[in-house]
């Protein structure tokens, strides 16, 4: 294992409370906390521990997105990643383009294993990393919660709505991971002084060939419907009267 | 006209209701044809329950020895090959669906619209973001086959009484070795699905453990529930990952949910936004739950369970 590459969105924190404008033109993103996407955190910790489990193998960050992604990935290079990439563009990108423009990157750096999380949660859209394996004519492991690389293969375990699925892939591949594989560290300071010295590329997405795909266009964005505040019961006794008198017990 | 193809979930023995929903979701495009794709090592039997469905009218079979298990690296190749000719292909937002459509959408070099929860027209649809704390319509380009996965707890089960055409395709692909299954691994039991259930008996973080879990099983058997889990609950291990319930575990619908020692954090509610009945005990009275509950009540549930199972007793 000599390199890993881990793909890494900037999105809004999950934390936050979004809201929708009220043109229903989007999410309101102005002065809004933005973070590394949390499968994505996910994926660099798993490419580190395989690093420090003595493989060393270089692992190198890469994200699409506006010029400020490029605090998102100084915080992976403070969480330990070697060195950045990031794809310069202002406009949102689909999952085919994003998927085409890591392929790009991939060609240049040969990993033998992209890491990316399962979907990000802002579009939620669990596309990417299965779109990436299937350009780049390579194994995928999605929902990854346990792997365990080994030489030329990797085994993974995947969570899957009957349970766990274990598979044999043979690399390079690309896995997405799911939030029990690890627990992601915490950045100390010192990190964050050392990140800034380590090398970030800046690329324009243009300059890679990939033609931006704009097949699918958002025609509004609105809030989901609320759900009626309803009562409150004093007791058991009262609860089990109301569901049955409702017909549900 | 539309012409749409469904890929059928299955084990082998059994359609996976999955489909049904997606067949519904299909026959809110007007004037479609639909056909349902089956990939298996021998599909005989689910065919025939496939072409049962109301509303298909063809299904067409793929059966060969590799695809005993369903591996997105070995099935997308098939199912891009008999996708063309098509306007739209179907998959379930299920992990079988999930894991496989991208990866035909991008053999085919087509966009692929995630988790549909309503039609608005034959490209024109309605898909949850952000934890579904928004609801976008998106526009997908009526030039191109268009790949979508359906949001399976927007959809009733179309029913049964079709007679669709069942035929036979032999596909001369050969198909990548690079992914092998292995083997499963499956905490459930034949308690109700979870996917499926009318009643759902969840717990969260406040179990404490999975011993203390059992007492949801016993007030689930009594009532005939499944058994969902938190978050914080299947990470602690007190129940397994497929009971997961949220944004990232499975999205359900049914007739009345009641959670026990659930906060009622955004990326769990995601998953219960359709439940018929919200019920929440909790020992916290601002807990976030009683927000979304249609009855609530504030106590310990180490009491309420075990007296609500009595009280069922009789
Ligand atoms: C990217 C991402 C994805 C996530 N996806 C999911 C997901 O799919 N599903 C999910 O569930 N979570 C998900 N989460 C986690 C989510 O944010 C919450 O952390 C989680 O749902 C909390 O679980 P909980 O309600 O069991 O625990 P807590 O938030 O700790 O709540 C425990 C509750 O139990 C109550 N309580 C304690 N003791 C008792 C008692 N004796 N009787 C009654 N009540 C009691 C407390 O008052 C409290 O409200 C996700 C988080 C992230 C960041």
């Amino acid at each position: 294992m000599k390199k890993i590459m881990v793909c890494i969105k900037r999105v809004v924190d999950y934390n936050v409370r979004v809201r929708v404008k009220p043109d229903e033109s989007g999410v309101m993103l102005e002065g809004v906390k933005m973070s590394v996407n949390p499968f994505d955190e996910i994926a660099l910790e798993e490419a580190l521990r395989i690093k420090e489990r003595g493989t060393n193998a270089e692992v190198v960050a890469v994200s699409i997105g506006v010029a400020d992604t490029q605090q998102q990935l100084r915080t992976a290079l403070a969480m330990g990643a070697d060195r950045a990439i990031l794809v310069q563009t202002d406009h949102p990108v689909e999952p085919l383009t994003a998927a085409q423009t890591l392929l790009a990157v991939a060609k240049k750096e040969s990993p033998d294993l992209i890491l990316l999380g399962k979907q990000a949660i802002d579009d939620d859209a669990n596309q990417t990393a299965q779109m990436l394996a299937a350009l780049w004519d390579r194994p995928q492991a999605t929902y990854v919660s346990k792997l365990a690389v080994d030489g030329a293969k990797a085994t993974a375990t995947r969570e899957v709505d009957a349970g766990l699925e274990t598979i044999e892939i043979d690399l390079p591949a690309v896995v997405s991971v799911d939030l029990r594989l690890n627990e992601p560290r915490y950045v100390k300071l010192p990190d964050i002084m050392k990140a800034k010295k380590k090398p970030l590329d800046v690329i324009g997405l243009d300059s890679l060939g990939v033609a931006a795909s704009t097949w699918l266009k958002p025609v509004k964005t609105v809030a989901p419907p609320q759900r009626q505040k309803g009562i409150m019961v004093k007791d058991v006794t009262e609860l089990v009267d109301v569901l049955k008198n409702k017909g549900l017990l | 006209m539309a012409k749409i193809l469904i890929i059928g979930e299955h084990d082998g023995k059994t359609l996976n209701p999955s489909t049904h929903k997606c067949v519904t979701c299909a026959k809110g495009i007007p004037d479609a044809a639909i056909s349902v794709l089956l990939l298996g090592a021998d599909t005989a039997v689910v065919a025939a329950q496939a072409a049962a469905i109301q509303g298909v009218t063809e299904v067409v079979r793929v059966d060969r020895p590799e695809n005993a298990h369903p591996l997105a690296a070995t099935f997308a190749p098939q199912v891009a090959a008999v996708a063309s000719g098509y306007t739209h292909l179907f998959g379930p937002s299920t992990s079988f669906g999930k894991d496989l459509t991208p990866r035909v959408a991008a053999l085919l070099g087509v966009p692929q619209v995630s988790d549909l929860m309503a039609v608005e027209g034959a490209h024109r649809f309605r898909r949850p973001i952000y934890a579904g704390n928004a609801i976008v319509t998106v526009d997908a380009d009526p030039a191109r086959l268009l790949v979508a996965t359906v949001r399976v707890a927007s959809f009733e089960a179309a029913p049964i009484g079709g007679s669709a055409t069942i035929v036979s395709r032999s596909l001369d692909l050969a198909l990548p070795t690079h992914t092998r299954y292995v083997g499963a691994h499956s905490g459930s039991t034949d308690r109700p699905d979870l996917q499926t259930a009318k009643r759902v008996v969840s717990g969260g973080r406040a179990l404490a453990s999975a011993e203390n879990f059992k007492i949801l099983f016993a007030l689930a058997d009594k009532i005939g529930a499944a058994v969902g889990a938190s978050r914080a609950a299947v990470d602690a291990g007190y129940a397994p990952n497929e009971l997961q319930v949220g944004q990232t575990g499975k999205i359900i619908a049914p007739e009345v949910y009641m959670a026990f020692g659930i906060s009622g954090a955004i990326q769990h509610l995601t998953g219960i936004k359709d439940a018929r009945t919200i019920v929440a005990v909790n020992k916290d009275p601002e807990a976030p739950i009683f927000e979304v509950a249609d009855l609530g009540l504030v106590a310990d549930l180490f009491q309420v369970v075990p007296e609500m199972t009595r009280l069922l007793g009789g």
